[in-house]
């Protein structure tokens, strides 16, 4: 669950990370409001191009979209009888509408598309230099750091998750559908809060010790390099092509 | 010895958890330059509470704090306080909080307005000091509980402390890395307390050993030379002595 995916050699994995997220915030945002199935599929087909330049392993994609698509597949369950519109075929009484169809359609196009171009940003840019490009593009201090203490404790969190389970486990303990399984589990999710608090508050003191004042310091430098403005530029032409060909519905 | 060499000075501290009967009470204690001090005594008697209180992280009901021979009882005091302290935490994973070994160790001088290349070099002489060379990029939840505590003492030592407190630090570490660590603290022209259990680790470094119990200090625990028989836990094969 919490593994970095390895990151294969590929000319995205040299880019500048400050790019890599323009870009993907960009690409997200013209995606989410793009609204016809032709161009949907031309950003669907953008997004595998660049899947396939930063060579990410077909196993490493199957378990990063699944998440995504078991919602997609409940809106799957739901969107085609409820959207109204004419009718499509009958399934018993319920009636599937067309207009459902075409919606549920869009959304599962839009969430891979977007899903897969995040895949490759994480694919080719390591957690903290993902952190360190957020601070250098000034986004607020404060989601930085959450981004980056998040990283570095959900390890521990996970640790300690496991300890209190394996306690569990070595004294007999199996999950049934009765009370005592749920007040076992109830205690445990108290315990780890407790727990995160409590460790939050030594972290803090700690940092403190250190002379902490509210600021967080980056060590990292970054350039841009030519190959770094080419592919900017690139990219954001072909994102407005995409907003084009939706607005003047060319295809 | 001399008023002016007092680093710590502690008069009548009471402090008491909520709703719990006070842990020190009426505790006095004395910290000059060029002391080690030992610090034993049960568990729950109160010795990470008192390092607590000399950092500023928790405040007596009562008593005098002075460090450095001023009085230290706001907030910005304690900053000061911070700068020349060091204290090293029981779990490293409270101390260690950057991804890397080289931005956690960097980040007390950046704190203390160093520049970014000086924060750098101090950060890696500190690490060369401890052995720990090729540590820079290491991701800090990867490093192994011995490497925890070593770049937990480095990111303390990189803020030029002009004293230590040191808060179990041989504990769960093997042989090795204790050995390591008492060459380290042998070597530093530091003055250090060190809570610990570990009595011949005490013996070893420090010059005196006191004893928390029941709310104060007992100071009467003289370090002496004296001979134990006990199982060696390298017997069983040849083995160096340092």
């Amino acid at each position: 669950m919490f593994e970095e995916p390895s990151h294969k050699e590929s000319i995205l994995l040299h880019l500048d990370p400050r790019i890599k997220r323009v870009v993907v915030f960009s690409f997200s945002i013209v995606v989410a409001i793009l609204n016809r199935i032709p161009v949907l599929l031309c950003a669907l087909i953008f997004a595998l191009l660049f899947v396939l330049t930063a060579k990410v392993s077909i196993k490493e994609l199957i378990k990063r979209l699944t998440p995504v698509n078991m919602l997609v597949g409940f809106l799957w369950l739901f969107l085609p009888f409820t959207f109204p519109g004419k009718p499509l075929f009958y399934l018993g009484s319920l009636s599937v509408t067309y207009e459902g169809v075409l919606y549920a359609t869009k959304i599962s196009i839009k969430s891979n598309a977007i899903m897969l171009m995040m895949i490759v940003l994480v694919a080719t840019t390591s957690i903290f230099t993902l952190g360190h490009s957020m601070h250098a593009l000034r986004i607020p201090q404060k989601i930085v750091h959450l981004f980056f203490f998040t990283y570095r404790y959900i390890h521990v969190m996970k640790r300690e998750y496991v300890r209190l389970v394996n306690s569990m486990k070595i004294r007999g303990f199996k999950a049934k559908t009765n009370l005592h399984t749920y007040k076992t589990f109830a205690y445990m999710i108290g315990m780890i809060l407790v727990r995160s608090f409590d460790r939050a508050q030594r972290v803090h003191n700690a940092m403190l010790c250190r002379g902490f004042k509210g600021n967080l310091y980056s060590l990292k430098t970054f350039s841009i390099k030519k190959r770094d403005m080419v592919s900017l530029v690139l990219v954001i032409v072909i994102i407005i092509v995409l907003g084009v060909l939706e607005w003047k519905k060319t295809i | 010895m001399e008023k002016n060499d007092l680093i710590v000075h502690l008069e009548n501290i009471t402090f008491s958890y909520p709703g719990c009967k006070p842990i020190l009470e009426k505790l006095n204690l004395r910290f000059f330059k060029k002391e080690r001090i030992g610090l034993m005594g049960p568990n729950g008697s109160g010795k990470t509470t008192l390092f607590h209180i000399i950092m500023g992280l928790l405040k007596p009901s009562a008593g005098k704090i002075e460090i450095f021979n001023t009085p230290a009882e706001s907030e910005t005091d304690f900053r000061n306080v911070r700068e020349k302290i060091g204290l090293l935490f029981q779990d490293a994973d409270d101390q260690l909080f950057s991804p890397t070994v080289l931005e956690d160790v960097a980040f007390g001088p950046l704190n203390l307005g160093k520049t970014k290349d000086d924060a750098m070099k101090i950060a890696r002489n500190t690490l060369s000091f401890l052995g720990l060379n090729d540590f820079e990029n290491r991701i800090t939840y990867k490093l192994s509980g011995g490497e925890k505590r070593l770049v937990s003492l480095a990111t303390v030592l990189a803020m030029e402390p002009e004293a230590l407190l040191l808060d179990e630090p041989t504990n769960g570490l093997d042989d090795k890395t204790r050995l390591t660590l008492k060459r380290v603290l042998s070597n530093l022209d530091l003055s250090f307390i060190i809570i610990s259990h570990d009595i011949d680790f005490l013996h070893e470094i420090t010059d005196s050993i006191y004893t928390l119990e029941k709310g104060k200090i007992l100071f009467d625990q003289e370090v002496h030379v004296h001979q134990h028989i006990h199982a060696h836990p390298h017997g069983a094969y040849t083995h160096e002595h340092k």
